[in-house]
């Protein structure tokens, strides 16, 4: 159905990248490589999802990788200098992020200003609140911590998935169920094919606008959470430049940047392609990490390429015989 | 048929419906009903205030003055969406549905079946594919709308303004991107809804779709209502003349006479010249001091003609000639190298720069000729805007004032100084007297002469149609987009005109039509 044909090609591509790798290094096929890619791109993946419902329904989100930031530092400072109880700290910052998306969600609708312009600055207010509140990495040694990073499934093969991991997979299934069997989610796709058309088939545009944005703030707060866990540290430089890598893993998946058509699965495998080239770096090991951005480009670009294609394809005009004077 | 309606109430009642746009009165006390179960047509030439009173009906613009009841009951929707609510549906040519959802989603938007908050995809299908099946469509319903024709795209908006319960269905033009296998179809479900009691407003510039399918026609003109009649007794010849306004007694003013015109030298010749979905291919040849006109209804491919011989469309078969050789005309550029020059018809935003100057906008085209790298020096420029403002009597005349702060006749000869400028051989002007006041207007038909006397071919499209047989040699009949009749001589005049428009396909005489 609707998004399938560059769905099949993401995942053509990944398969395709994985077997390149695997005969390379034999070792890439094992659960415990596997494990770790889903471990180490958790925060990505999460924050992806958001970023897919926003560009989905026409918008873009700039400001999620300053949010990552802020909540790692949030946390951290909460946990270790203000004495907050650790899931007290969570639910006080995801309802900062909450509220700050939503913000930004009313800026943009009741202004009609660009989601570029209103995220933007976001971006450079989130980030500067981080810097506000400490400028050094904060460690965080609180017990939780431990305990979450100790916890995992063994898989067959000496593999573990763990708990953040498993937190990204929950929030990528529930994702998936949203976008593709609510109301919500079908009016997603309908502001992403015309706001003006949506209003006027009875979509509140303004009050959907808002809860986007809401929940992609929100997904980025669990993001900065999960990505915590995974430093054990809060950094106000943490996560610099992660919307445009996140902006990519959804390009990649085959949602179109203009709106109206994507799906969760497949900007959940344009985050593994992302994890793969990380991963086939880490092993070859002579290699530039920087090599990881320069592949996602090239992949980026030939997406991009491949759906204007089929966009121009989609709207190539039918030809009309002229009207004869009957 | 007349009287078998009758009894009923009106379904919608338009009463004395106002509006107007700054100083401009788009509307002026405009009555209008409709009878449930009946097909009304509402015609008009272009800014007769159709689109208007339909926005004004439903909502989309505030009205100044007057009722609109429904079934009885005043209603006063503030929006679009309110209108639908009330049971008025509109269906504009520019389908307003959601290309990239499926065509079920399409149809249940906002109303989706659901169980424990998720959309019960399944039975929303079946229940939109049972939906278009009573409208005779049998389609996969998952699959995008966008991936059908604009014929199932408009059926499929005609199905939920239908199941949203419309009692009153606007239709916008909607047989004009349609072909005729298709505005069958669509005319098959006209009036199956009008048998279930839904009246049905159908806007449309084809007149014979018009003769088809229609139990009613409103015309307005200029904002104000001409008439009501049965469809079956109204001769189209009695409906062009409502439309234009012209009757058919009216006599010719005093024409220059013609009859020389034969012996002049042929300037642009169009040989079987056409756009396929555009124009039919047509013949045309346009002489040294000779005025061809070019009448026919709004939509009937006269601005597609002018756009076609300047070179701001792109033919796809003909062959153009100009003094005889052949020549490349596919561009304006080309258009304007070869001394064409176009004065297209909405001034406002194809034509003048408002924010420039007189002077600044006479010399536009004329330093466009020459290229960025001729400029025009300060004097040169002084010396042209003060030539034209002279000989156009431009008012007030003043070269370095803003071309928006000037009146409308003023501003179309700035735009006739800027191609007048380039020494063309061929000027194409389209309206050149709308939204001009009487006076100007005197006075544009008489610089219309006076240029063709000095040796200028020109061709001129205009809806005033004593206009036309003032100033023409020739006068081109066009209709459905093809050319269909050509006026020379003393056969020019109004009656003669309009019977070429009116003509139903068949035969058309010159003599004696009245």
């Amino acid at each position: 159905m609707r998004g399938l044909p560059p769905v099949l090609i993401t995942a053509i591509v990944l398969v395709a990248g994985f077997a390149l790798c695997a005969v390379q290094f034999p070792n890439i096929a094992s659960t415990r490589v596997v494990g770790n890619l889903l471990t180490d791109n958790a925060f990505l993946g999460i924050v992806a999802i958001g970023m897919t419902f926003v560009i989905i329904s026409g918008g873009i989100d700039l400001s999620v990788g300053s949010v990552i930031g802020f909540t790692t530092v949030f946390v951290a400072l909460a946990i270790e200098r203000w004495g907050v109880p650790p899931l007290v700290a969570f639910v006080a910052v995801l309802a900062l992020s909450a509220a700050f998306g939503a913000a930004m969600g009313a800026v943009i609708h009741v202004f009609d200003l660009p989601p570029f312009i209103v995220t933007l600055a976001g971006m450079f207010l989130a980030r500067g609140a981080s810097f506000l509140l400490s400028t050094e990495s904060v460690p965080i040694t609180a017990p939780i911590y431990s305990t979450v990073s100790d916890f995992a499934l063994r898989l067959p093969g000496g593999g573990r998935l763990t708990a953040i991991a498993i937190i990204m997979l929950v929030i990528v299934l529930g994702g998936a169920l949203l976008l593709h069997l609510t109301r919500f989610g079908a009016n997603v796709y309908a502001l992403g094919g015309s706001r003006s058309t949506a209003s006027l088939m009875g979509v509140a545009v303004g009050k959907m606008t808002v809860k986007i944005y809401m929940l992609s703030s929100l997904l980025a707060g669990i993001a900065g959470i999960v990505f915590s866990f995974y430093t054990s540290a809060g950094y106000s430089l943490s996560a610099v430049g992660v919307e445009l890598d996140t902006i990519a893993a959804v390009v990649i998946g085959g949602t179109l940047l203009t709106g109206g058509q994507g799906s969760v699965i497949g900007t959940f495998l344009g985050v593994l392609i992302q994890g793969l080239i990380q991963t086939y770096i880490n092993f070859d090991g002579t290699l530039s990490s920087w090599w990881t951005k320069i592949a996602t480009g090239v992949l980026l670009f030939a997406f991009i390429a491949l759906q204007q294609g089929l966009v121009a394809l989609a709207r190539r005009p039918v030809a009309r015989s002229a009207g004869a004077a009957s | 048929m007349e009287n078998s309606l009758d009894p009923a109430p009106p379904l919608l009642e338009v009463c004395g419906i106002s509006k107007s746009f700054g100083a401009v009165r788009a509307l002026q006390e405009v009555d209008f009903t409709l009878r449930a179960g009946e097909i009304h047509a509402l015609l008009g030439e272009n800014g007769a205030g159709k689109s208007t009173l339909i926005k004004v009906i439903t909502g989309v613009f505030p009205r100044d003055g007057g009722i609109v009841r429904l079934g009885g009951e005043e209603v006063a929707p503030r929006s679009a969406k309110a209108a639908l609510q009330a049971g008025i549906a509109t269906v504009y040519q520019e389908v307003n549905l959601l290309p990239n959802l499926s065509v079920a989603q399409n149809l249940f938007l906002d109303r989706q079946p659901m169980r424990f908050g998720i959309v019960r995809e399944a039975e929303m299908r079946r229940r939109a594919k049972a939906l278009l099946a009573g409208f005779g469509l049998d389609i996969d319903v998952a699959a995008p709308l966008g991936s059908y024709s604009v014929a199932v795209q408009h059926v499929t908006a005609i199905a939920r303004a239908v199941d949203l319960s419309a009692r009153v269905l606007i239709l916008d033009e909607p047989t004009a991107s349609l072909d005729r296998h298709e505005v069958d179809i669509l005319f098959g479900i006209m009036r199956q809804l009008a048998g279930r009691g839904i009246g049905i407003v159908f806007v449309s510039h084809f007149l014979d779709q018009v003769y088809e399918i229609s139990d009613r026609i409103t015309v307005l003109r200029n904002g104000r209502l001409v008439g009501e009649r049965e469809t079956a007794s109204l001769p189209r010849l009695e409906l062009i003349r409502m439309m234009l306004g012209r009757e058919l007694a009216e006599t010719t003013s005093e024409r220059a006479s013609a009859g020389e015109h034969k012996a002049r030298e042929v300037c642009a010749s169009f040989e079987n010249y056409g756009k396929a979905g555009y124009v039919a291919p047509f013949n045309l040849e346009l002489r040294h001091g000779e005025v061809v006109g070019l009448a026919g209804l709004l939509g009937s491919g006269r601005t597609e003609t002018a756009r076609l011989v300047f070179g701001a469309e792109r033919a796809d078969r003909g062959q153009a000639k100009v003094e005889g050789a052949s020549v490349r005309l596919q561009t304006p550029r080309d258009g304007v190298r070869l001394g064409f020059g176009y004065c297209p018809e909405e001034r406002k935003t194809d034509g003048i720069v408002a924010d420039l100057t007189v002077r600044e906008n006479i010399v536009l085209a004329l330093q466009a000729k020459r290229g960025l790298y001729l400029p025009l020096s300060r004097r040169e420029q002084d010396e042209i805007a003060r030539r034209y403002i002279k000989m156009l009597d431009i008012r007030p005349a003043d070269p370095e004032r803003p071309v928006g702060l000037l009146s409308g006749g003023n501003q179309q000869k700035v735009l006739l100084a800027r191609w007048l400028a380039t020494s063309p051989r061929l000027l194409v002007l389209d309206e050149p007297t709308r939204g001009i006041d009487v006076g100007a207007h005197a006075e544009i038909i008489r610089l219309i002469r006076e240029l063709c006397d000095d040796g200028l071919a020109l061709l001129v499209i205009s809806s005033e149609l004593d206009e036309i047989v003032t100033y023409s040699d020739r006068v081109v009949v066009l209709r459905d987009r093809a050319h269909v009749d050509e006026l020379t001589g003393e056969a020019i005049d109004v009656s003669n005109i309009l019977a070429a428009i009116a003509a139903d396909g068949a035969t058309v005489a010159h003599e004696g039509r009245a």
